[in-house]
């Protein structure tokens, strides 16, 4: 029952399309003058950029997940049971960034190469790498991710802060 | 005759080479998945594994670590056209997996 309110409270569209306009400019590479480039250079002042790009990306919010798909509609089951897990844990909106990785190339390979990690979803708090979806559950389950959540402050406050411990009976 | 598993075959081999597991359960959850989108066209039977494991190896290790650790046993197979497609882990030490049968028999 509470974790319905919460989930549908964390996944109510107007909460989370902020972050959408964020995501295309912030990865479209800046190439001035690729004419003058050779494809070599080209390719490596790509992948500065992506990486610049995913720096931004992952510092745009204490809580940063690149998932398949849109929050409201996850491409993946496991993107869907993170981003699940994150609204039943009483994640802030407004402390949270989602980036689908199916709408650009460049970061779905380039966000694998960055966390050293081979499968999305990726999870981020406070720029600190996470883990995937089975980590997520997890730290879920044994009450570490709460922990971490609490200590970062980046949970929904009071009454809705209670919802989300009596759920956790 | 060639193997009609070879990635669980592969997975099994490198897992156990490298991290003498006391368990290593493998499960191909591919037929659960096969209708899913991205798998149009795929013919290959072994795109989904679920894979748990309880090893020494992870003592000390915080969780993403294991799971990197497993992932660069695995990285061909997960790289490879046609490879792994999703890879669910649950990693233990024999410690971890001891506690969490107990508190399995606890809840029955």
């Amino acid at each position: 029952m509470f974790a319905r309110t919460i989930i549908s409270k964390a996944a109510r569209p107007t909460a989370f399309s902020a972050i959408r306009p964020i995501v295309r400019p912030s990865f479209a590479p800046a190439t001035p003058s690729p004419f003058l480039l050779s494809l070599a250079a080209q390719r490596r002042l790509l992948s500065d950029g992506v990486r610049q790009a995913i720096d931004k990306a992952v510092g745009s919010a204490p809580v940063v997940l690149f998932m398949k798909g849109t929050p409201e509609t996850p491409q993946c089951g496991f993107s869907r049971a993170s981003i699940q897990v994150l609204g039943l844990q009483g994640v802030n909106p407004e402390k949270f960034a989602a980036y689908n990785v199916l709408e650009d190339q460049d970061l779905r390979e380039g966000i694998k190469e960055y966390s050293d990690w081979p499968t999305i979803p990726q999870l981020y708090i406070d720029k600190e790498f996470v883990g995937g979806c089975d980590i997520i559950v997890s730290m879920h389950q044994n009450g570490e991710l709460a922990k971490v959540l609490e200590e970062k402050g980046v949970l929904v406050k009071e009454g809705d802060a209670a919802e989300g411990e009596k759920k956790q009976e | 005759m060639a193997s009609q598993t070879p990635l669980e075959d592969s997975i099994r081999q490198k897992i156990t080479t490298s991290l003498k597991p006391t368990t290593l359960d493998i499960h191909n959850d591919s037929h659960l998945h096969a209708h899913h989108e991205p798998m149009q066209g795929v013919t290959s039977k072994e795109t989904h594994f679920r894979v748990i494991i309880t090893s020494e190896a992870f003592q000390s290790k915080m969780q993403a670590a294991r799971h990197r650790l497993v992932y660069s046993l695995l990285k061909d197979e997960l790289a490879q056209e046609g490879g792994i497609h999703a890879l669910q882990l649950r990693t233990m030490t024999p410690e971890e997996e001891a506690k969490r049968r107990a508190q399995e028999a606890e809840a029955e």
